[in-house]
C-alpha cells in the first residue's frame, strides 16, 4: 500500500517530472495562459501517461528490447488520438485553443520517460499509479503557473473577472507580459525556487 | 519462444498495432456525429462573430434565427435562388461548401490563369447570409475560401450595406501553424479589417494586406491591411483570397446586383 502511495506522491513534490527533471517544458509554456486550458491539457495528459503507462507494462515481458520504442510510441500515438477525439467531441472550443498541442503529448518527454523507465519493470496497477502520479505533479505546475499567469495577464480566473480592469472602471491594471511564453519560465523558475527551498535536497551539486 | 526471436517480435508488434487500431477507429467512429455537430455549431457561431453579433453563452441557433436571413445565390448571375429551385443537395440548411466544389453539376473547375487563390475547383451556388433589422440590410456576410500556407483557409467576410466597407472576418477552419499564420485567426489582428475599404471607384477590388504597418496618413490607408510577421505566405494567401471571391470570379455579379437595386430603391425613395 505504502508502494502505491509513494509512486502516486512522490513525482507531485519530490521528485517532479517539470520541476526536477525539467520534462514537458514546451507544453508547459505553450497552454498555460489561461487556466481552463491548463485544467484540460493536465487532464488529457493523466489520461495518456496512467494509459500508456498500465499499457506498456502489460505487454513488458513479451516485448523484444530492439523494438520497444517502436511498439511504446505506437501506444502512445493512439492514446493521445483518442484524447483528442474525445476533446473535439466533449470541449470543441477548448481543443480549438489547444490545437497542435494535444498531438504534441506524443512529444512529451514525460509519457515516454516514464514508459522507459517505469512501466517495462513493474506491474500494470503499480505502472497505472505511476503514470497518475507523474501527470499530477505536470498538473500541478500547469495549475499553478495556468492560475498566474491569467489572474496577472488578464485579472480574470476561469474566463471570470475576478480584479476589475481599469480599463472597465476598475483598479487593476493587466500584465500583459504574463500572457506571453516568456512569463511561463519566470513562473515555473520561482516555483523550482521555491520548492528547493522547501526540500533542499533537490538542489543540484555544482 | 524467445522475445528476439524474429518470430515473436512480428506477433508482438502486430498484434500492438491491431489492438490500438480498434481503439482509434472506434473512438474516431464514435465520437464523429457530436464531432460534426460541433463544427456545424461552430460555424454558426463564426458567422454571428463575422456580423458582430455576441453568441457568448447564449443558444447560437437562436441567435442565428433570430437575426440572420440564409440565402443561396447563383455566383455567376447573381441572383438570389428562389425557393422552387432548392433540391435536395442545393439548399441552405444543408449547403456545403467542400462537397458541392467537388460535385459535377453544382461545382466547376476555375481556369488556371483565374485561380488566384489557389482552390481548383469552386461550387456554381454560394449561401450568404444577411443581417437585417427591419426591412434595411445591414450587413451581408459572404462564405470564403482560399490556399495559405500549408492547409485551405475557410471563413466568412462581412459586407456593409454600402458593399464597400469590410465590416468583419473570421476563419472557422484553418491548419496554418499556430503562433505563425495562424495568427489570421487572432481577434486584435481580424479587428484592424473592420471599416476598410474594398473596392475603388471602378469597382476594382483594390484592398491588400500589406507587408509591415499601415501608415494612417497615407492615401490608400483604408484601402490596406497590416500584414502579419512571420506569415507572408499566409497572408499573401489571404489576399488573393479577398481579391478573388470579391472579384467578378467571386461575388461580383452579386454585389452588382445588390448595389443597383439600392440605387433603385434610393430613386424612388
Amino acid at each position: 500500500m505504502s508502494k502505491v502511495r509513494k509512486v502516486l506522491v512522490d513525482p507531485i513534490f519530490n521528485n517532479n517530472p517539470i520541476l526536477l527533471q525539467i520534462l514537458g517544458i514546451c507544453s508547459a509554456l505553450a497552454v498555460t495562459s489561461k487556466l481552463e486550458t491548463s485544467i484540460v491539457m493536465s487532464i488529457a495528459v493523466i489520461f495518456v501517461v496512467a494509459f500508456s503507462n498500465m499499457a506498456v507494462s502489460f505487454i513488458r515481458n513479451h516485448v523484444a528490447s530492439s523494438i520497444r520504442i517502436l511498439v511504446e510510441m505506437t501506444i502512445i500515438a493512439s492514446l493521445v488520438i483518442i484524447a483528442d477525439q474525445i476533446l473535439k467531441a466533449f470541449a470543441y472550443d477548448i481543443s480549438k485553443q489547444l490545437s497542435v498541442y494535444v498531438g504534441l503529448i506524443i512529444t512529451n518527454c514525460i509519457v515516454m520517460g516514464r514508459a522507459e523507465a517505469f512501466a517495462l519493470k513493474n506491474p500494470p496497477l503499480l505502472s497505472f499509479m505511476d503514470g497518475v502520479g507523474n501527470g499530477l505533479g505536470y498538473a500541478f505546475v500547469l495549475l499553478v503557473v495556468g492560475f498566474f499567469r491569467e489572474l496577472i495577464g488578464a485579472g480574470k480566473l476561469l474566463g471570470i473577472q475576478v480584479l476589475p480592469l481599469y480599463t472597465e472602471g476598475g483598479w487593476y491594471v493587466p500584465n500583459g507580459l504574463f500572457l506571453l511564453a516568456p512569463s511561463a519560465f519566470i513562473i515555473i523558475g520561482l516555483i523550482i525556487w521555491a520548492v528547493r527551498t522547501w526540500k533542499p535536497e533537490q538542489v543540484e551539486e555544482d | 519462444m524467445s522475445n528476439d526471436s524474429t518470430k515473436k517480435m512480428i506477433l508482438v508488434a502486430v498484434g500492438v498495432c491491431l489492438v490500438c487500431s480498434v481503439f482509434v477507429s472506434s473512438a474516431a467512429v464514435f465520437l464523429r456525429p457530436r464531432q460534426e455537430q460541433n463544427k456545424e455549431l461552430d460555424k454558426l457561431k463564426n458567422i454571428l462573430v463575422a456580423g458582430d453579433l455576441t453568441a457568448e453563452g447564449k443558444d447560437i441557433q437562436k441567435i442565428f434565427k433570430e437575426n440572420i436571413e440564409t440565402r443561396l445565390i447563383d455566383l455567376a448571375s447573381g441572383q438570389f435562388v428562389s425557393e422552387d429551385q432548392y433540391t435536395e443537395k442545393l439548399n441552405p440548411g444543408s449547403f456545403d461548401i467542400k462537397s458541392m466544389a467537388d460535385d459535377k453539376d453544382y461545382g466547376m473547375t476555375i481556369p488556371a490563369e483565374k485561380d488566384i487563390a489557389h482552390i481548383f475547383r469552386m461550387p456554381r451556388y454560394m449561401p450568404v447570409y444577411i443581417i437585417k433589422s427591419g426591412e434595411t440590410i445591414e450587413k451581408y456576410i459572404l462564405p470564403f475560401y482560399g490556399k495559405g500556407l500549408w492547409s485551405t483557409m475557410y471563413g466568412f467576410i462581412a459586407l456593409g450595406s454600402d458593399l464597400q466597407t469590410i465590416k468583419g472576418l473570421t476563419f472557422y477552419e484553418h491548419g496554418e501553424t499556430p503562433g505563425l499564420g495562424g495568427e489570421v485567426d487572432n481577434p486584435k489582428w481580424k479587428a484592424i479589417w473592420k471599416g476598410k475599404k474594398v473596392f475603388d471607384e471602378n469597382g476594382n477590388v483594390i484592398i491588400t494586406v500589406i507587408k509591415g504597418r499601415v501608415d494612417p496618413t497615407n492615401a490608400n490607408a483604408e484601402y490596406s491591411v497590416d500584414g502579419l510577421s512571420g506569415a507572408t505566405l499566409t497572408t499573401r494567401g489571404l489576399d488573393a483570397m479577398v481579391k478573388f471571391w470579391l472579384s467578378e470570379n467571386g461575388y461580383g455579379p452579386f454585389i452588382q446586383q445588390c448595389k443597383s437595386q439600392k440605387e433603385g430603391i434610393n430613386e424612388q425613395g
